[in-house]
């Protein structure tokens, strides 16, 4: 009987796959977007399963009873048009299922496109991630200081990241805070994330941007505020001011190291937002008004050195 | 760029040099072997000009076959890339290209045209007509599309292939970022051989609604038939809003316009939105034929009438209607409002209740028959709990806020080819293997197809569900390599193993083609395998005319019931027969499409401008041209009728 051996093959493999999915970086969550995201992932890998169990052992139930050899000579199959009954069945139960699912799904959603729960008025952290070929810069307003391919957050604080590109459209995802959103070139979309623990993380762009885009990652680090205000003001001793034109030839199409720099370029190169933006699509996003606060700082930088790129093993 | 630059590739490799000579010296053979056995006039006569439903059928799923191995020697050639970290065997560039080519070739040129050929070969006979409604029509559709198709692969060997993704999402897919004229071919090869579909489309809305045997109804139509229409209204409803995007992509790239420019008012997003109008309901023009093969088989070896008819038919008019309202689901994460993606998170997962629908009605359709495992019912059967799997992951991907963590990742890739491949490839080749005899009047070996059901089955499974966990993994879709300290290194590995086995159950597949042209009997009866439609009332391999006699439906199964019930299927006798008469014309219009093409892709006008006269010309031509067609006469019906053994039988 070869379909059993099969169909037993695939559920030893899902059960197999299930408990080793522990420490897959989407279900291994370091926050609460991504947990939120990770609950409703596994809620519907078990009621999935269900569906596919019941298909399959209907399947084989049919496949053995009724295989032409097994049968009398003299069987003929009869004519059934059909039976209100099993149809009933079949289309209320995963009416059901999908009412089920869609109440999951509106809640989730209006979960992952706020601030983060537990987070709730706080004041959050807004870093502009904006991608170039193939490079990501990230640039913090409240502590005027940018950094190119890697990303320094604080724990236990709300972080708004604001992201949009300098190319084609790219995808800012850190699997283990929560997942993806798209930057544009002339809009500004908004992505809500927190961190719960200190961890390094991977992060990447998701959305397939050309030559470089296999090795278009970020470094992640999530530290303690305390620990994030001390690198902050090392940043600030320590890293060179961008510049225009520095800034500008960062834009050219390669790959850069870890680099960090006092000041931020939205001062000279403004995100595509407010009398920026180019466009946008009906977005949720309640800080519209949030780049006039961010953009008083003044930078008096002019002595600090640039630090080498940044090296993290 | 001087003008001969042009036509070079971007970076050429070892690869594409040896692809160069094996195409010249596969050129070569074929020209040099039709001249040797003196069939160039038979090529003419016979299938160049030919306006039969039939032939072009059978040339679209030759076509299919070929672009089925292009696509597949890409699709190994990834997996082989991405087998172990950090792997040298291809660039950047070149996996980029293959990528691009590969889902474009199996989506456009593969699965396409494979429902292509089977519709155009099964639909009139399954509503016993004698040809569609439009025969030119249909040859100009073919022809159109193999010339799209071939200005496609020629972007391999000259000037160079699209590199932006099957998706081709700006401006990545601008000038800017894809100065080559890869994405030149991809805008104009395309559009050739989506004018042609959308040609198909309403050669065959008007085939199915006007050319119908007499008494049979709509509700008495056979299931293919069924999702044929369906089909064919959703093809009429979405390639338009292709052919406009198409248009646009094509004015950016060569006249500068600004449509989808990232400056001057440019929308990236606008082809995101129009491409993803027409490519969902894309995926469900070549998954609702599919579904009408099954139901087409399945009843067929499990000798009983297929369960639920009616659900079956509503559900499939309520998915070509839904098809177009989910369009939005390809990009959650653009940054719409919650909203938003919670309205097309719903209307997404709405579309599983129809699809569940349909899978239980199949599985009602076996219980208390009687299953007969050929390799068509073996592909059927395989389907149900692969396409299943397939389906509950899409549901997962319809949560949106799931959907942020899957988007662009391999779990994305894992499910879309959980439902194309065992729903549209397994369709197809089971199809294939089903109406092989009605095609070529001889049945394929049935040892050799179990043993490629199996390679394929065990080779997808084995190259497509490692792909799930590695998605979850983080690993995103596209990219060319990924290093040893990423971990996914091992399934990535049985990934490649498993496209291996799938690549040698392509072989087995034409080898049991070449077996049995050499061994399998040559008469096998008009219905091997006691079916239940009309299309198996009539001769194998089918006359010129179809039936001799129109058939007179009186049920769902008017052919079992002609068989076992005593029905008269065909009443009256012979009479004279109108046939349309062959044309060059689509042939040779499609020839210049294809340098009109080409003069386009490289902008070289003058070309361009007489190519778009020939076109203008060979149109002109038509409408001054006085052709009323032929008859076959009654003498003439008697003598092949006589030929064929059984005769008459179910007269
Ligand atoms: C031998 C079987 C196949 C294998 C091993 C295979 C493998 C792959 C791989 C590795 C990718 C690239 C994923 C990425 O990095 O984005 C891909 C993409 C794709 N495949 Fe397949 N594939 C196979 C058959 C098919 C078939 C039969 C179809 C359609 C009928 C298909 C349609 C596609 C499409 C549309 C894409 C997306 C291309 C893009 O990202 O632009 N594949 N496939
Ligand atoms: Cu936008
Ligand atoms: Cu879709």
């Amino acid at each position: 009987m070869k379909i059993k051996w099969v169909l037993l093959a695939f559920l030893s493999t899902i059960v197999n796959v299930l408990s080793g999915c522990e420490s897959l970086a989407v279900l291994d969550p370091k926050g609460p977007q991504a947990q939120t995201q990770a609950n409703v992932i596994w809620l519907s890998i078990a009621i999935m399963a269900v569906i596919v169990i019941v298909v399959c052992a209907i399947l084989v139930f049919v496949l053995t009873k009724y295989r032409d050899s097994k049968l009398p000579k003299d069987y003929e199959p009869p004519y059934i048009e059909g039976n209100h009954v099993v149809e009933t069945i079949i289309v209320g139960v995963p009416i059901l299922i999908v009412i089920f699912f869609s109440v999951v799904s509106v809640i989730s959603n209006n979960k992952v496109e706020a601030t983060p729960e537990g987070y709730k008025g706080q004041d959050p952290l807004v870093i502009y991630a904006s991608s170039s070929d193939w490079k990501w810069h990230f640039s913090y307003p409240e502590n005027d200081i940018e950094t190119v391919n890697y990303l320094y957050i604080p724990t236990n604080r709300p972080l708004e990241f604001k992201l949009y590109s300098f190319g084609p459209i790219t995808s800012f995802w850190i699997p283990q805070l929560g997942g993806q959103k798209y930057a544009m070139s002339n809009m500004v979309t908004t992505l809500h994330l927190a961190a719960d623990e200190s961890v390094e993380m991977m992060g990447r762009n998701a959305n397939f941007s050309g030559k470089g885009f296999a090795e278009n990652t970020f470094h992640v680090e999530a530290m303690s505020q305390d620990k994030f205000d001390e690198w902050v003001k090392e940043v600030k001793e320590t890293a060179k001011p961008i510049t225009e034109v520095r800034f500008n030839e960062l834009l050219k199409p390669g790959h850069e190291g870890q680099l960090t720099f006092t000041g931020t370029h939205l001062d000279f190169s403004p995100a595509p937002e407010g009398e920026n933006a180019g466009h946008h699509h009906g977005s949720s996003d309640s800080n519209a008004n949030s780049k006039g606060e961010h953009m008083e700082h003044d930078h008096k930088s002019s002595n600090s050195k640039e630090k080498s790129p940044h090296k993290h093993e | 760029m001087g003008f001969f630059s042009r036509f070079l590739i971007p970076n050429p490799s070892p690869v594409i040099y040896s692809s160069m000579v094996a195409i010249g010296v596969t050129v070569l053979l074929i020209i040099v072997g039709i001249t040797h056995f003196k069939k160039w006039f038979y090529l003419w006569s016979g299938w160049l000009t030919t306006v039969d439903h039939k032939r072009i059928g059978i040339m679209y799923l030759i076509s299919a076959l070929l672009m089925l191995f292009r696509g597949g020697v890409d699709a190994v050639m990834m997996r082989a890339q991405l087998a172990v970290p950090d792997n040298k065997l291809l660039d950047s560039q070149h996996y980029n290209e293959i990528f691009s080519t590969h889902g474009v070739v199996m989506i456009l040129f593969m699965a396409m045209p494979y429902i292509m050929a089977l519709m155009n070969f099964v639909v009139p006979l399954q509503i016993g007509a004698r040809d569609v409604a439009f025969p030119r029509l249909n040859a100009i559709s073919f022809w159109l599309f193999f010339m799209g198709a071939m200005l496609f692969n020629i972007s391999f060997v000259i000037g160079g292939s699209p590199d932006a993704g099957w998706s081709s999402y700006f401006p990545l897919a601008g000038n800017e970022f894809s100065p080559h004229v890869g994405t030149n071919y991809y805008m104009i090869g395309i559009q050739i051989a989506g004018i042609g579909t959308l040609m198909t489309g309403i050669n065959f809305l008007t085939t199915i609604l006007k050319m119908r045997a007499p008494g049979m109804t709509l509700m008495k139509m056979p299931m293919f038939t069924w999702s044929s229409l369906v089909t064919s209204i959703i093809i009429v409803f979405a390639f338009p809003v292709l052919t406009v995007a198409l248009i646009m992509g094509t004015m950016d790239r060569l006249f500068a316009t600004k449509f989808f420019t990232m400056t001057d008012g440019g929308m990236d997003m606008l082809w995101a939105n129009l491409f993803w109008v027409w490519g969902h309901p894309e995926v469900y023009i070549l998954i609702l034929p599919a579904f009408g093969l099954f139901s087409e088989i399945i009843p067929t070896f499990s000798r009983r009438n297929l369960y639920g008819y009616r659900s079956m038919v509503a559900s499939m008019v309520f998915i070509s209607i839904y098809s177009f309202f989910v369009w939005t689901h390809h990009f959650f994460t653009m940054g719409q409002a919650a909203y938003v993606n919670s309205i097309f998170s719903i209307t997404t997962m709405v579309i599983a209740i129809p699809t569940g629908i349909k899978i239980f009605n199949w599985l009602f359709t076996m219980w208390k028959g009687r299953i007969r495992f050929t390799v068509p019912m073996l592909y059927s059967i395989g389907f149900i709990p692969l396409f299943t799997i397939g389906g509950v992951t899409g549901v997962m991907l319809a949560m949106s806020a799931a959907d942020y963590q899957y988007h662009n990742t391999m779990f994305l890739v894992a499910h879309f080819h959980n439902v194309i491949i065992p729903g549209v490839v397994f369709a197809v080749l089971g199809a294939g293997t089903y109406y092989w005899p009605k095609m070529f009047g001889f049945m394929l070996n049935e040892r050799i197809g179990k043993w490629a059901f199996w390679f394929l089955t065990i080779g997808f499974c084995l190259a497509f569900f490692p792909m799930y966990i590695t998605g979850l993994d983080g690993q995103a879709r596209r990219i060319y390599t990924y290093s040893e300290s990423t971990g996914f290194g091992p399934l990535n590995m049985i990934s490649f193993i498993g496209a291996v086995l799938m690549a040698i159950s392509f072989v087995l597949i034409v080898y049991t083609i070449y077996y049995s042209i050499r061994h399998a009997p040559k008469d096998v009866g008009d219905d091997p395998w006691d079916a239940r439609s009309l299309e198996w009332a009539t001769h194998n391999p089918v006359p010129e005319y179809n039936f001799a006699i129109i058939p007179q439906v009186n049920s769902r199964e008017t052919f079992w019931d002609a068989k076992y019930k005593g029905h008269e299927l065909f009443k009256g006798d012979y009479e004279k027969i109108h046939m349309p008469n062959n044309s060059g014309v689509p042939f040779i219009m499609s020839c210049i499409f294809f340098v009109f093409g080409f003069a386009l892709v490289f902008s070289i006008w003058f070309l361009a401008i007489i190519g778009l006269i020939g076109i203008f010309v060979c149109m002109a031509h038509r409408s001054f041209e006085i052709d009323h067609g032929h008859y076959i006469s009654v003498e003439e019906i008697k003598e092949t009728e006589a030929k064929f053994r059984g005769v008459n039988k179910w007269k």
